[in-house]
């Protein structure tokens, strides 16, 4: 069982003061085993505040990010599943599934996360998974009009994920999730 | 003792000490024969040892403890011996035939012990004798310690409530009176050491009497725990006495020692009952006193007595507290013309706290408490004390700790006033701790004009204020603290849009006039806070007062191209290029087509002027194309120039896969699904064509200068676009165009040998071959590609 926080477009300070407390509360340092971060932090505070949270971050630029540092986009493995991680906002129209589909196919991984648009999706199709964990902060976005902060949690199990949804909503934290089973035959190149 | 090292001390005492037990042996020897002349003659010879003048306090103290321990033993004889018939007086009068004065009494205290245990007498008679036979020693420190024999001896034998010597003619009253005898000859005799030998011995001797104090304090702590001393006792007879004692010895050292005594030995509630005595003592000791301390102690623990016991407040403003200590330091600070700021700061601070915890209801209490602060400081110009300086800062936090809520802290009308006396530095302190209150409790700042005063009150992070020259502060210092600004905006809310738009017009006001560093990191949650103003307004159709209103969204568009166009000069155009574009999108929701155009007009200025660093033209290209691919509220007209420019940029990026892969992307400005007329299936086939025809030079490029056949990535891509446009029925993506492509890719894989483009186009293959299985229309679709 490996947890995976993935999380993004947070925005502090410009459109946002902070992570909510409760969600702050519920991220507690040596739980999760590996960070990946859609983006627009943007300070490095934020980044700093991450890095308690688990050491293992994957950050990848978001187009308001202080740090000119971080990558376009990324990959990485974890146990079973390789991962994709990009912003978002390089992949037009913005929040096109077909076209995000296309950059999972590029990247030639099973699950790719994206931000950008501040509206969480977990969206299943033949060749994987492609989620967007949303804004952590609930961040002002001008293609969303109605933000609750959210943030996902993946429990990678051998060939099974599960993709823990949390959304502040009136103040109260709500979780879904969603199950997805790998089979063994798929994204194998040599 | 002048000259006398530290190895000489070690030599006299040990000296005395074997003397001592060479008597204290043969005493015991005397006792255990029940020999009570020899056991008087040797334990005299022993108390000799006490007679010295040679020993330091601490050392004496050794010599005294060992004289203590052997006469508790003699006492237990002389005790035995009454019961064998030897008559306490007569024991009384024996003991008085010692030669030396000290030994003498000594051993008359010891005897007297013993008298009053028989009972034979009225111990306050006794206690009466031995109190005034004790004046005959007046060295000090001799007489300290043979005062503080009597003191402790007598302890468990004084006429309390309750006790068993509480007669007829023995009370309480006596008990204190004997008490308070000893006491105030023991401070005399303290206070002599002060004066006795040369004045540059005069720091040792200090040191000496801080050694000695307790012995004297004693006395107090016994009257303290005398259960007859009641309030009315306390207030009618003890305190009068003893702060007699205290101002008459016109000692410093005794008067600060005693005073503070009196607070931490005596209940809470006492020192309540008697403020205006107790206060009114304090004008008249010695000018060097350190009164601050004892009178922040004070009020300290009358805090923490309020603090603790919620039902004892009505007293406080029964008794006027607060204002008999607000006169009493007002006066105390008079007095004392040469008091540093620091101490009347300090005693303004605990004055504050005391407040604070005791009327935590009583605004005015706390603004009177800054305003006479104030009186104080000023005249006395700027403050150099660094001390001072976080005093005062502690002062002013300690509201905004006690109510947790700035608002609260911003009625206090002196509050700001207190801030001018700070430094340009410490304003900056004052700002972050007030900055991290707000954030830390969430507290909302509502209307404008408490936003108006929160400006006021932080202006030292807003501003650069009038010291141009003064220290540089650190740069990551400055960063953070600008952070916390930009963070801060965002607790600035009113739900009334009316009161919100002045609130941002305040805030626009300030950061323009802070100095250009600032306004990259105040600016951007400015126009975040703008616009979700904007979203909040009602549909302009709905809103009787139209355009006329005082909020309305022209209005905080013109807002929004106010504060971001001071950005750019900054520099920091890319900031102000992403700000305008996201003005863009929220003037499209609002269907203001002129204003969207015109924020366009401006993102593309800044990308044409200002953006040349290439990763950097890529990012804002992505970002004009995305957010021009949403924008619904353009005419054909304004339409068709900006998509023009933004194929133009496209085209003119420096790197070919760049350009390659912004001109596709701008395929999708010519397809919009919602919207039938833009729909236009020739641009789009253009796009594709010549993302191709740059992926193919591309190639060639990289074969010429490389000699490698460059990826076939690009290719891959472009097909993927081909089938998207494909799948969606558009006339001109014909299948022989989508199979033309993908035989190309084939081609050019069989040559080269890129594993991410195999992988990247045998994902793309199953992809085609699962939409095929997905069967219907697309289905269909799918299955006329042939591979």
């Amino acid at each position: 069982m490996v947890l995976v926080l993935a999380l993004g477009d947070l925005h502090v300070p410009h459109r946002a003061a902070d992570l909510p407390p409760k969600f702050k509360s519920m991220l507690v340092p040596g739980k999760i085993q590996h960070i990946i971060c859609t983006g627009n932090l943007c300070i490095k505070e934020i980044h700093d505040y991450l890095k308690t949270i688990c050491p293992d971050l994957h950050i990848v630029r978001g187009e308001f990010d202080e740090d000119a540092r971080y990558p376009e986009n990324k990959t990485l493995t974890i146990g079973q599943f390789k991962l994709g991680l990009c912003h978002g906002h390089q992949v037009i129209p913005w929040g096109d599934l077909d076209s995000l589909a296309m950059l999972q196919r590029q990247l030639d991984v099973d699950i790719l996360v994206t931000g950008h648009t501040h509206q969480f999706t977990a969206y299943k199709h033949e060749g994987g998974v492609v989620i967007n964990p949303g804004s952590a902060t609930g961040a002002y976005s001008s293609i969303n009009q109605d933000v609750n902060p959210s943030f996902v949690l993946m429990d990678i199990d051998g060939l099974r994920v599960v993709v823990y949804v949390y959304e502040l909503i009136d103040g109260e934290v709500k979780v879904d999730k969603i199950d997805f089973k790998k089979t063994s035959t798929t994204n194998s190149a040599p | 003792m002048i000259g006398d090292g530290a190895e000489d001390e070690e030599k006299w005492l040990a000296a005395g000490a074997a003397a001592f037990k060479q008597n204290a042996f043969y005493m015991q020897r005397a006792i255990d024969s029940n020999n009570l002349k020899d056991a008087l003659k040797y334990s005299a010879q022993m108390l000799s040892e006490l007679r010295t003048s040679k020993l330091s306090p601490h050392k004496y103290y050794d010599l005294y403890m060992r004289a203590f321990d052997e006469l508790r033993k003699l006492e237990i004889f002389f005790m035995e011996e009454t019961r064998r018939g030897c008559s306490v007086i007569e024991l009384y009068e024996l003991v008085q035939h010692a030669g030396n004065i000290l030994p003498r009494l000594y051993l008359l205290c010891t005897a007297g012990s013993v008298y009053i245990k028989t009972k034979e007498a009225p111990a306050k008679e006794i206690l009466k004798d031995l109190v005034e036979m004790c004046r005959g020693i007046q060295h000090p420190l001799r007489g300290l310690f043979l005062r503080s024999y009597l003191a402790q001896i007598s302890r468990d034998k004084l006429p309390d409530i309750g006790s068993e010597y509480e007669g007829d003619a023995d009370t309480v009253i006596d008990a204190v009176e004997f008490v308070l005898l000893n006491f105030t000859e023991m401070n005399k005799l303290w206070v002599r050491m002060q004066h006795q030998g040369p004045a540059r011995d005069k720091e040792r001797r200090e040191k000496e009497r801080s050694e000695l104090r307790d012995l004297v304090g004693k006395n107090l702590h016994v009257l303290g725990q005398l259960e007859g001393v009641d309030l009315d006792m306390y207030r009618d007879i003890v305190l009068p006495r003893v702060l007699e004692q205290i101002v008459n010895c016109r000692d410093e050292i005794a008067q600060y020692y005693l005073m503070d005594c009196i607070i931490q030995v005596f209940p809470d509630d006492y020192h309540l009952q008697t403020l205006d005595v107790l206060l009114g003592a304090c004008p008249q000791l010695q000018p060097s006193v350190d009164i601050m301390t004892v009178l922040s102690r004070l009020m300290e623990r009358l805090s923490n007595y309020a603090a603790l016991n919620a039902e004892v407040l009505p007293y406080f403003l029964q008794v006027e507290a607060f204002s008999k200590l607000n006169n009493a330091i007002g006066k105390v600070i008079e007095a004392q013309e040469e008091m540093p700021i620091l101490s009347a700061v300090t005693l303004y601070s605990s004055l504050l706290k005391f407040t604070l915890h005791v009327h935590p209801d009583r605004l005015d209490y706390a603004d009177q408490v800054l305003g006479s602060c104030i009186k104080q400081l000023s005249g006395k110009g700027k403050i150099d004390d660094t001390r001072a300086t976080k005093e005062i800062v502690s002062l002013l936090s300690a509201p905004l700790e006690k109510y947790n809520d700035v608002v609260t802290a911003l009625k206090l009308t002196n509050y700001p006033l207190v801030m001018e006396y700070l430094d340009n530095e410490a304003k900056r302190v004052m700002a972050t701790v007030i900055i991290r209150s707000i954030m830390k409790n969430n507290t909302r700042i509502a209307t404008a004009e408490k936003v108006e005063a929160l400006l006021e009150l932080i202006k030292g992070l807003i501003n650069d204020l009038d010291e141009p020259q003064g220290p540089e502060v650190d740069e990551e210092d400055f960063e953070e603290e600008q952070n916390s600004v930009a963070r801060l905006i965002h607790m600035l809310y009113n739900d009334d849009a009316e009161e919100m738009f002045k609130i941002i017009n305040i805030l626009k006001k300030h950061f323009l006039t802070g100095g250009p560093k600032r306004l990259k990191f105040t600016i951007p949650p400015l126009v975040v806070s703008a616009l979700k103003l904007i979203r909040r307004l009602p549909v302009e159709g709905d809103n009787p007062f139209g355009k006329e209103a005082s909020v309305s969204a022209t209005k905080i568009f013109q807002f929004l191209n106010q504060i971001i166009e001071a950005v750019p000069n900054v520099p920091s155009p890319d900031l102000a290029f992403r700000l305008y574009l996201q003005c863009a999108e929220a003037a499209n929701k609002c269907d203001e087509e002129p204003i969207a155009y015109e924020f366009f007009t401006q993102a593309y200025i800044l990308y044409e002027e200002e953006i040349s660093d290439s990763k950097a033209q890529v990012t804002a290209l992505h970002l004009i194309i995305g957010t021009l691919q949403r924008m619904r509220v353009f005419g054909v007209e304004n339409r068709d120039t900006l998509t023009h420019k933004a194929t133009g940029y496209s085209a003119k990026l420096l790197k070919k896969p760049d350009q390659c892969r912004a001109v596709y992307a701008c395929s999708h400005l010519f397809w919009l699904e919602d919207h039938d007329t833009i729909q236009d299936g020739e641009r789009v086939l253009l796009c594709l064509k010549r993302a191709l025809k740059i992926a193919n030079s591309a190639q060639q490029m990289a074969s010429t200068t490389r000699g490698s056949t460059g990826s076939v990535t690009l290719f891959i891509e472009i097909l993927n676009k081909y089938l998207y446009f494909y799948e969606k029925r558009i006339p001109q993506i014909t299948v022989e165009s989508v199979e033309s492509l993908i035989q190309l890719i084939k081609n050019e894989e069989s040559i080269t040998s890129d594993p991410s483009a195999e992988s990247f186009f045998a994902s793309t293959l199953r992809f085609m071959e699962f939409q095929k299985q997905k069967g219907g229309a697309i289905g269909d679709r799918y299955e006329e590609i042939k591979v």
